[in-house]
């Protein structure tokens, strides 16, 4: 039943590949040995080379070392430890004060949020319609005893793509640390390190079809970071707690899967659902930038319906989307990145994230297309707001 | 496939009955919900001898709960009385369909609100709208029963949000046990508001927030 439901959610999570699977099934039966082991037994060697090989890997793809790559459980983990652990260090150094967007996931918005609660002075940075930081108030609010500052690379809602590189730059001429959250761009946007001066990286094997409870924190060599969570001395020290290596050997899988001409593709596939909904579908709007904007993601507002009733009805017919809307998530809340684009509850109530994968085609976007063609028509048929706009 | 909601839900909202307006309605209601952002509107027409509903339609911007409701809502109250068909409530119409999961009451109980406001708006129109009383505190708790607490999916008197009412010389002063910068305390708020400032004799209506 599943395998015929069309999956267009690739930005909550990805699809693994069989090939990722067929790279870490030797860590489960064959090396499972811990890699702290190498000095007892010869398995415990091998699962080390396992462990550095994909460490390796996931350094090359930022052109870091591999030294600077310290594996975890996912983003989550990999943001709390860079922003906590950042402040646990310079809290008594240089100052109590940090800097995030208003746009952020969750594991960095609410690490902010939790900071404020314990006497941290935090600032939310705003962003333009399109979701772009506003730079000129990101400079303005960098002060003496800012310590750091967190904005992500790729928006998990709409897409929008930060200016990176501006951004490491007006914090490495502050000297403050800089942190992004590359969760929903790594390995489909390309970040070079030795180019960009940014100081940490979080990253997740599960939005690229690699498996999920394993991601990394990029830290630069020298980075004054504290163990945020109490432990063993794996990861040089840097993250207590057995070695996920069937999971790091996955992820470097996965990242060695992701090819230049599928990441063109997914844009393609991105281009040309806004280009059919824009020309089939009247009262729309795009969520976040068009050309700024990671290659998996499109984000419309279907004006006058609500975005809890099209993802039901596209349930029904097969296909997996997500939205915006307050009636969506459990808290009753509608997305803070809508919001945080100057939107009214109106625009992320009738907001569809579509969100595409190595497994999805042109054909998916054709049906989908389709689907919610007849579905917002038949939505706006009830509305009281279409009825009387129209 | 697997639904977070009941067969009977879910066939209410891919077939929704007495979909639409009625043009000319004796009476019309008009209830949103600032918390979660949906609407519901409800067309009334009842025969003027004998006080039945005789054709009810709905429209909806809402979610699956609230399409639900409304729909089984109109097929409840056709071919009631409007004293009758004021009885509906909310438990009635949510039974009705099986069930709902808890954080979608809010959602619902907008469709019976939007019943109740077309009635009272027929009856208004109608002069059926008995001698006016004074407001009291009674009438404010009643009244708050119609705003959801959104963390429980039940109202804010029975989840006791609210720890103090007062009335004065046509100032209300509503107390909610919740910080002033509670993520739903605004909306909470203005749904607090929007049901009490509209009864005849209330000037002002204030709502205090809790540390």
């Amino acid at each position: 039943m599943l395998n015929e439901m069309i999956y267009l959610d690739n930005s909550a999570s990805t699809r693994l590949d069989e090939r990722v699977l067929d790279a870490m099934k030797p860590y489960f039966f064959d090396t499972y040995a811990v890699a702290t082991s190498e000095f007892g037994y010869s398995m415990g060697i091998d699962a080390k080379e396992g462990l550095q090989e994909a460490r390796g890997i996931i350094a090359n793809s930022l052109t870091a070392t591999p030294e600077e790559i310290v594996f975890t459980s996912g983003d989550t983990e990999s943001s709390n430890m860079a922003i906590k652990g950042v402040c646990a260090a310079l809290k008594k150094k240089k100052g109590q004060h940090i800097i995030v967007s208003k746009i952020e996931d969750f594991p960095v918005l609410n690490t902010a949020k939790n900071l404020q609660k314990q006497g941290w002075d935090v600032d939310f940075i705003s962003v333009d319609s399109e979701g772009i930081l506003d730079l000129d108030e990101l400079k303005s609010k960098i002060r003496d005893d800012t310590i750091l500052v967190s904005v992500q690379h790729g928006n998990q809602e709409i897409g929008t793509l930060q200016d990176i590189a501006a951004i490491a730059k007006i914090c490495k001429e502050k000297d403050v640390l800089f942190h992004t959250d590359a969760t929903h761009s790594y390995m489909r946007v390309p970040i070079d390190v030795s180019q960009i001066p940014v100081d940490m990286i979080t990253m997740s094997a599960h939005t690229i079809h690699g498996p999920r409870g394993v991601g990394a924190l990029y830290v630069r060599k020298g980075t004054p970071l504290e163990k945020w969570m109490d432990g063993g001395f794996q990861e040089s020290n840097r993250r207590g707690g057995l070695e996920n290596i069937p999971g790091a050997v996955g992820f470097a899988k996965a990242v060695e899967l992701v090819t230049d001409k599928e990441t063109e593709f997914l844009a393609s596939m991105r281009d040309y659902t806004i280009k059919r909904v824009f020309e089939e579908i009247p009262h729309v709007t795009l969520n976040g930038n068009k050309k700024q904007r990671t290659p998996q993601n499109a984000n419309i507002t279907f004006h006058y319906v609500e975005g809890e009733s099209m993802t039901l009805h596209l349930d029904m017919r097969g296909f997996a989307v997500s939205t915006g809307s307050a009636c969506f998530s459990r808290s009753l809340e509608a997305s803070h990145v809508i919001l945080g684009i100057g939107g009214d509850h109106e625009r992320a109530h009738g907001s569809i994230r579509f969100t595409f994968g190595r497994y999805n085609s042109m054909n998916d976007v054709d049906a989908v297309v389709d689907a919610i063609k007849e579905i917002v028509k038949q939505l706006r048929e009830i509305s009281p707001l279409y009825n009387k706009e129209a | 496939m697997k639904f977070p909601y009941t067969e009977k839900v879910l066939e209410h909202f891919k077939n929704p009955r007495n979909v639409g307006k009625l043009e000319n309605p004796d009476g019309k209601g008009l209830e949103g919900s600032p918390a979660c952002g949906d609407m519901v509107a409800v067309y009334l027409q009842v025969n003027p001898d004998t006080q039945v509903i005789e054709d009810i339609k709905f429209e909806s911007y809402g979610c699956a709960s609230n399409i639900a409701t409304a729909s089984i809502i109109t097929e409840l109250a056709k071919g009631k009385t409007i004293e009758e068909a004021k009885k509906i409530s909310w438990q009635e119409a949510t039974e009705e369909l099986g069930g709902l999961p808890p954080v979608k009451a809010h959602c619902s109980v907008l469709a019976v609100e939007g019943l109740r406001a077309a009635i009272r708006d027929y009856e208004e129109k109608h002069g059926l709208v008995s001698e006016q009383e004074p407001t009291t505190v009674d009438v404010i708790r009643s009244r708050l029963k119609h705003v959801m607490n959104p963390m429980a999916g039940l109202d804010i008197i029975r989840t006791e949000l609210v720890t103090k009412m007062e009335i004065n010389d046509g100032i209300v002063r509503i107390l909610i046990d919740l910080p002033s910068n509670h993520q739903f305390a605004a909306n909470i708020k203005e749904e607090v508001i929007e049901k009490i400032e509209s009864l005849w004799d209330v000037k002002e209506v204030n709502v205090v927030f809790t540390e």
